[in-house]
């Protein structure tokens, strides 16, 4: 290209770009990634404007308008565009709602698991003597329940609710992320520049938290998209079961399971929560996928 | 091969008391007393208080509680149901057919399509064919099962009319258990259209509950497939002038299966998962609405010893599981 420039440091071709930059040229790369994105971008903006941004109140009930259609059938409503469920509550609007509830459980559920997994895979990691194994077959023994079946049984014993959920949720995806941690650890512990901090006289706190934590950061961050997904998907399972939020909440899957009982008169009631659950998982798993070819290009066959 | 399977054992053993001292602690951290809690009732009184804390060994101390239900669990004792006062393991053999025979249905349907759609998406690799069965199994593994239950419910069986809505056979047909299989028993009963019956009656909860295994074995037999295919046996296998068909099934396909052995052992738990959500929509009365259903009624020996016949089984599936992943693939055996 410009070899002859004199001056390189203007050559805005030949300067490495900066992470950030990079990162994006590789997240953007992937399509189906960058309208995860653009979904994404749109629930949140659902959720955080919800009061403000919907048509109606979520539990407003208009006794004139019981199970209206969409506004594009026949019967439809200018005032309710995604039509009304059984008590005449606006759809829409307790679709905005329930984006809110979703991913406040998917956020507040990772938050909740990622920070124990990582303590506990960093201290797997670095005993690998006696804590370590005994860490590790406890999360075995967690890991030999379904996810579901142990949020269930969770629910079970704690009583149904919205907190309640979040810990299920939060216990049941703690198993995979000290895994990870432990096996990037691991990975780590055997590197020179490990071995350098060791001799500079780090501590084991400097030790674990500056020197090897960024580096096993790719995988982690994959991971809670990943489990950021499951989280909603398996809150809308619970609520389905009548196991999480509890009605009138306008919480996603518990819509569907009070939606049940008009599958024959009404398909709407029953097919839009569902298909914002649907959209809002592929697109958040949609992401998953870019940000793992972007941060950890090895894993890029692994299922 | 015996000292691996020696070994796996071994690992085995303090998973399993890892998982009855977790069944064990669920049943004590229910918030509130156990005994008014289990009588359902307020207050009871203080003399039948004592007298249901010493029959159901509360009394002693912790330590001596977990090794009663240790003795207990070693004589096959896993309590009653306090809805129906029949034993809890009866009641999980009565059962468990049901959610055995639908989620082999499941696995049939998952495996058999997700293999075909595997193995063409590799052989046509970034066709419109490959482009869509990667989009499609993505959606399949993004999907909310109770939620594409209730669609498919809405479509075949409320505007088509092809299939009923729940259970395994119609009323009419009066079918002895034999086996627990409803197919096989329908069969045996030589009643006129009963087998027709319960195959309708299986079809759509084994396409929902084999959603996700399908999306997840058609993405994982393609991209094995793919990285078989680059290898040099097939290429040498190729040059020996060995018909397509052969080169694809015999050299390819039975080395690109033994990474999705791996993830059918993985897909049980899954499947149990998924039972419990699609029995619940179709009304299939299995070990996933069973144990539904005893949470509903705070039937805590169900909820607990339910829980743990689970987690052995899923156990046991993922021990044989290795075992077979051992059998396939020597280089396993011989790790540390």
């Amino acid at each position: 290209m410009t070899a002859t420039t004199t001056s390189p440091a203007l050559d805005q071709a030949l300067l490495y770009p900066s992470p950030l930059k990079e990162f994006w040229q590789a997240f953007a790369h992937n399509k189906g990634a960058v309208a995860g994105l653009g979904f994404m971008l749109l629930i949140i903006f659902c959720a955080l404007f919800a009061p403000w941004a919907a048509p109606h109140n979520p539990s407003e009930q208009f006794r004139d308008f019981l199970l209206t259609p969409p506004v594009w059938l026949e019967g439809g409503q200018a005032q309710f565009l995604l039509g009304t469920d059984e008590l005449g509550r606006d759809l829409l609007s307790r679709l905005m709602h329930g984006a809110r509830l979703s991913l406040l459980i998917g956020l507040s559920s990772v938050l909740m698991s990622l920070i124990p997994g990582i303590l506990l895979g960093l201290t797997a990691g670095f005993f690998p003597r006696l804590l370590g194994p005994s860490i590790m077959r406890l999360m075995d023994v967690m890991l030999a329940l379904p996810s579901l079946l142990l949020a269930v049984a969770i629910v079970a014993i704690l009583g149904p609710g919205l907190i309640n959920t979040v810990i299920a949720i939060a216990v049941v995806s703690l198993p995979s992320y000290v895994r990870l941690t432990r096996a990037a650890v691991m990975g780590e512990l055997d590197r020179d520049y490990v071995t350098a901090s060791r001799l500079a006289g780090a501590g084991l706190l400097r030790l674990m938290f500056v020197t090897v934590l960024p580096n096993c950061m790719a995988p982690l961050i994959v991971q809670a998209t990943l489990s950021f997904s499951s989280a909603i998907l398996d809150a809308a399972a619970l609520g389905f079961l009548g196991l999480g939020v509890q009605p009138p909440t306008p919480e996603w899957g518990t819509m569907l399971a009070s939606a049940r009982d008009y599958i024959e008169r009404a398909w709407w009631v029953v097919s839009l929560p569902g298909l914002t659950i649907l959209l809002s998982v592929l697109a958040i798993n949609l992401m998953g996928d870019g940000l793992r070819d972007a941060l950890d290009p090895k894993l890029k066959n692994a299922v | 091969m015996l000292s691996f399977i020696a070994r796996r054992l071994g690992l085995l053993i303090p998973t399993f008391f890892g998982v009855t001292l977790l069944t064990f602690a669920l049943i004590r951290m229910i918030p509130g007393d156990p005994v008014e809690v289990m009588m359902g009732e307020r207050r009871v009184d203080p003399v039948m208080h004592a007298q249901a804390m010493e029959r159901l060994g509360l009394n002693k101390p912790l330590y001596a509680q977990y090794l009663d239900y240790i003795g207990n669990l070693a004589q096959g004792d896993l309590g009653e149901s306090l809805r129906t006062r029949t034993s809890v393991w009866d009641e999980f053999l009565t059962l468990f057919p049901a959610t055995l025979e639908l989620s082999l249905a499941a696995l049939l349907f998952a495996g058999s399509l997700g293999l075909v759609a595997g193995v063409v998406a590799a052989l046509k690799r970034g066709s419109m064919f490959d482009h869509g069965v990667m989009g499609i199994s993505l959606a399949g593994y993004s999907m909310p099962i109770f939620w594409w239950g209730l669609l498919l419910i809405m479509f075949f069986s409320v505007w088509l009319g092809w299939t009923p809505v729940s259970g395994r056979i119609d009323l009419l047909y009066d079918i002895p258990p034999v086996t627990g299989f409803m197919l096989i028993d329908s069969l045996l009963s030589g009643e006129e259209g009963a087998f027709v019956d319960a195959l309708r009656h299986l079809i759509l909860p084994a396409i929902v509950l084999g959603t996700i295994p399908l999306a997840v074995i058609a993405r994982m037999t393609r991209s094995a497939m793919l990285e078989v295919l680059g290898e040099d046996y097939v290429r040498t296998a190729r040059a020996k002038g060995l018909s397509p068909a052969r080169v694809v099934f015999i050299h390819g396909l039975r080395n690109a299966l033994i990474p999705v052995l791996t993830v059918f052992g993985l897909q049980v738990g899954t499947l149990l998962a998924g039972a419990v959500l699609t029995e619940t929509i179709f009304s299939w009365p299995g070990i996933g609405k069973w144990l539904i259903e005893s949470i509903g009624a705070r039937d805590y020996p169900v909820v607990q010893n339910g829980i743990l016949l689970i987690a052995c089984l899923v156990i046991m599936v993922n021990f044989v599981v290795d075992i077979l992943y051992g059998l396939a693939n020597p280089r396993i055996r011989h790790q540390r």
